[in-house]
């Protein structure tokens, strides 16, 4: 077994509403090996920003509650760690970076000055040194005439290199691991494919380990080692981008990658469209908490939770038909042999 | 009398000043709409993409009449909107509507829904309340809204609801032309097939003409009948939209197209990254403006302008050297 980073256990974080505690994310468990990137994917709400600032305990400032689960990281579950040790490994050994990379960065300092400061206070260095080191980063993320661009202020950048800006200063201290939460969701496209090609770059030149959301299929399909997919707070899938794309196994999965519009192929036909709603977090469903859309819901499903199975391949859907051995009636692929294994700890339910 | 397009412009631009300083001096123009022109049919889909600043939303807001035009003429039935009589300006606006990402953007969040669907219908029809109630559950049944929500608030409805009742807005009056301006870009996927399928629907159902402006390729390939494509206020290529896909003639389009994400674990086509940002509108480059970033550029684009020329089949391009 490749060596983890990150090993994320039943991770659960709350937050406290007029209508009591509802859960954001809900035992969501996931792993991403030395070295590759994971993406999270998922239509908005489904708990992939909260998960991600649950492992980076940065939840607690947003008015979450971590109330389960284990997030281990090099063997330390940052869950138990003091706010103080959570401040020295933000920025050095785990960094974060967001959609909007305005809100990173101070408008009244140059950027050159903004990544010479975030290495100082992560590393003993001269002021010289540290600028130095900020300009070579600014030449390591691409951009041009790296010592003109460390003497202007964010606002005289575009978009995309004030991303790449905040990438440098993300990737200063050198961190295992790289969190970036659509980090290209606010770019245009020819933008977003320079900042994607450079991520994978610098995952390379920097050997970090990547976890990325979107909910972008098509970009965690150019980037992903492999593809955890959220529903309403709780990992439903998770396999290769093969098994993603070509050997789907849940149905919420299924029906979201049948509603995106191809790029070839027949256009303009109806689109499948999965029916009713996202369910709000106050009133997730019981059973299979997709059950009140899905076309194969069974009576097991309105009562009882399906647990995530993992197949001997590592393709991971938490989904009551993928065990039945019936044939499979989803469109495509028949996949419901496997042998499945139980991980985690996810309620154990007696088949009938 | 009946015209090939419903709306036509012809070499249309929009400058906004620059201005610095304690007296305002112009120092300068923004091209935002460079001598554009264009023609959309009736029933027609024309999809509208490139990248933000490129001018789409100016160029859709003066075709509106929203904005003034600097320069050029359109025509929408045949008839110059620059010169219509101010009754025949009242009766364009209705023809002529929009539907934005955000619907609620400007609007009172103390409305109730009804109230916001019957909005336009207060300010351009002499209808009794009891009309206009009834009008706006016919409305609401048109696009798939609950009507025994009417009486409810804007932020008691989903994004994909709100973008509904925007639809609903829109359709009211009974308009023969939609723009839709990035109006499903802020949905969920499954949210995003919900609504697009409703817009095809209307749209057979009333006879509309959509201009569709998006930043999701694959939707507006979805959507679109035809297809322009801009670049730092110029319209660069139009084509028929399985063509323009397909077969990309201006190199920008190549590039564009080349650069989305598929949601396929295998890419077929070979990703081109382009150096560098999209220059600045306010001073383009001299020639072809693509020229400084362009990977097929020769000499000649520095200097000469390449024109948006038919190339047949359905087709123009403004290139010197089309693939
Ligand atoms: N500070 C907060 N207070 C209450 N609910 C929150 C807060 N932050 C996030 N949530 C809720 O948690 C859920 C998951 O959100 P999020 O992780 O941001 O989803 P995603 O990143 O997948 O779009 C959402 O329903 C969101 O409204
Ligand atoms: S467990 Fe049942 S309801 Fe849930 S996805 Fe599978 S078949 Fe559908
Ligand atoms: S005119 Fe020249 S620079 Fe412009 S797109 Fe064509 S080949 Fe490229
Ligand atoms: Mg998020």
């Amino acid at each position: 077994m490749a060596e983890k980073i990150l090993e994320i256990r039943n991770l659960t974080t709350g937050f406290l509403t007029d209508g009591g505690m509802v859960k954001a994310t809900d035992r969501v468990s996931l792993d991403i090996e030395k070295g590759k990137t994971l993406c999270v994917v998922g239509e908005s709400g489904s708990g992939k920003s909260v998960t991600a600032l649950s492992v980076m305990r940065l939840i607690e400032y947003a008015g979450g509650m971590i109330t389960e689960g284990e997030a281990r990281f090099d063997k330390q579950d940052l869950v138990q760690k003091s706010q103080l040790d959570m401040l020295n490994i933000r920025g050095s050994r785990i960094a974060m970076i967001f959609q909007d990379p305005m809100s990173a960065l101070n408008p009244v300092f140059t950027v050159g000055e903004q990544i010479a400061e975030s290495l100082r206070t992560h590393k003993r260095l001269s002021k010289k040194e540290a600028w130095r080191q900020s300009v070579d980063m600014l030449r390591r993320v691409r951009i041009p005439d790296p010592e003109i661009r460390a003497r202007q202020y964010p606002h005289e950048m575009s978009g995309g290199m004030c991303q790449r800006v905040v990438i440098a200063m993300a990737l200063a201290c050198n961190p295992e691991l790289l969190i970036a939460d659509e980090p290209t969701s606010a770019l245009d496209v020819t933008v977003q494919a320079q900042i994607l090609e450079l991520l994978l770059q610098l995952k390379q030149e920097f050997r970090m380990s990547m976890l990325l959301i979107t909910h972008d299929m098509g970009v965690a399909a150019e980037v992903a080692d492999r593809i955890t997919v959220m529903y309403a707070g709780a990992v439903v899938e998770e396999g290769t981008a093969a098994d993603i794309f070509e050997r789907p196994r849940h149905p919420y999965t299924i029906g979201l990658l049948q509603s995106i519009p191809g790029l070839e192929g027949e256009r303009g036909g109806e689109l499948y469209t999965i029916r009713g709603a996202i369910p709000p977090l106050s009133n997730i469903p019981p059973g299979c908490r997709f059950h009140p859309r899905c076309l194969y819901a069974m009576d097991l499903c309105r009562t009882n939770e399906p647990p995530l199975r993992r197949s001997l391949s590592g393709h991971m859907a938490a989904c009551w038909l993928d065990d039945t051995g019936a044939e499979d009636p989803r469109p495509g692929n028949p996949n419901n042999r496997e042998t499945k294994v139980t991980i985690g700890n996810r309620p154990e339910v007696t088949f009938p | 009398m009946k015209h090939e397009y419903l709306l036509e412009a012809r070499h249309v631009t929009k400058y906004f000043p620059i201005t610095t300083g304690l007296f305002n001096r112009v120092v300068g123009h923004v091209k935002a709409v460079d001598d554009v022109s264009l023609g959309i049919r009736s029933g027609e889909t024309f999809g509208l993409v490139g990248e933000s600043g490129c001018g789409k939303s100016t160029l859709a807001r003066v075709l509106l009449k929203l904005k003034k035009a600097t320069g050029g003429d359109i025509r929408f039935e045949g008839r110059d909107i620059e010169q219509v009589s101010s009754s025949d300006l009242r009766k364009l606006r209705q023809e002529m509507q929009i539907i934005f990402q955000d619907p609620f953007g400007s609007l009172n969040p103390r409305f109730l829904i009804k109230d916001v669907i019957a909005e336009p219908l207060r300010t351009h029809r002499k209808m009794s309340a009891k009309e206009i109630d009834y009008r706006v559950v016919e409305l609401m049944e048109l696009v798939g809204l609950d009507v025994s929500r009417r009486n409810r608030y804007p932020h008691e409805f989903s994004g994909g609801q709100r973008q509904r009742v925007g639809i609903a807005r829109a359709i009211a009056l009974n308009p023969k032309f939609i723009v839709a301006d990035e109006a499903v870009s802020a949905l969920d996927v499954s949210v995003q097939s919900q609504v697009l399928n409703l817009l095809q629907k209307l749209q057979k159902d009333l006879g509309l003409t959509y201009l569709f402006i998006a930043h999701g390729l694959n939707v507006v390939r979805h959507i679109s009948d035809r297809v322009g494509v801009m670049y730092l206020g110029k319209l660069v290529e139009v084509a028929r939209t399985e063509e323009l896909f397909a077969h990309p003639r201006h190199p920008y389009t190549k590039v564009l197209l080349s650069a989305i994400p598929k949601p396929s674990p295998h890419r077929t086509t070979e990703r081109i990254i382009l150096d560098g940002d999209v220059p600045s509108p306010a001073n383009p480059p001299s020639g072809c403006r693509f020229h400084t970033r362009c990977p097929y550029a020769q000499e000649k684009c520095a200097t000469a302008e390449p024109l948006l020329e038919p190339t047949g089949d359905d087709r123009q391009v403004a290139c010197h050297f089309p693939l």
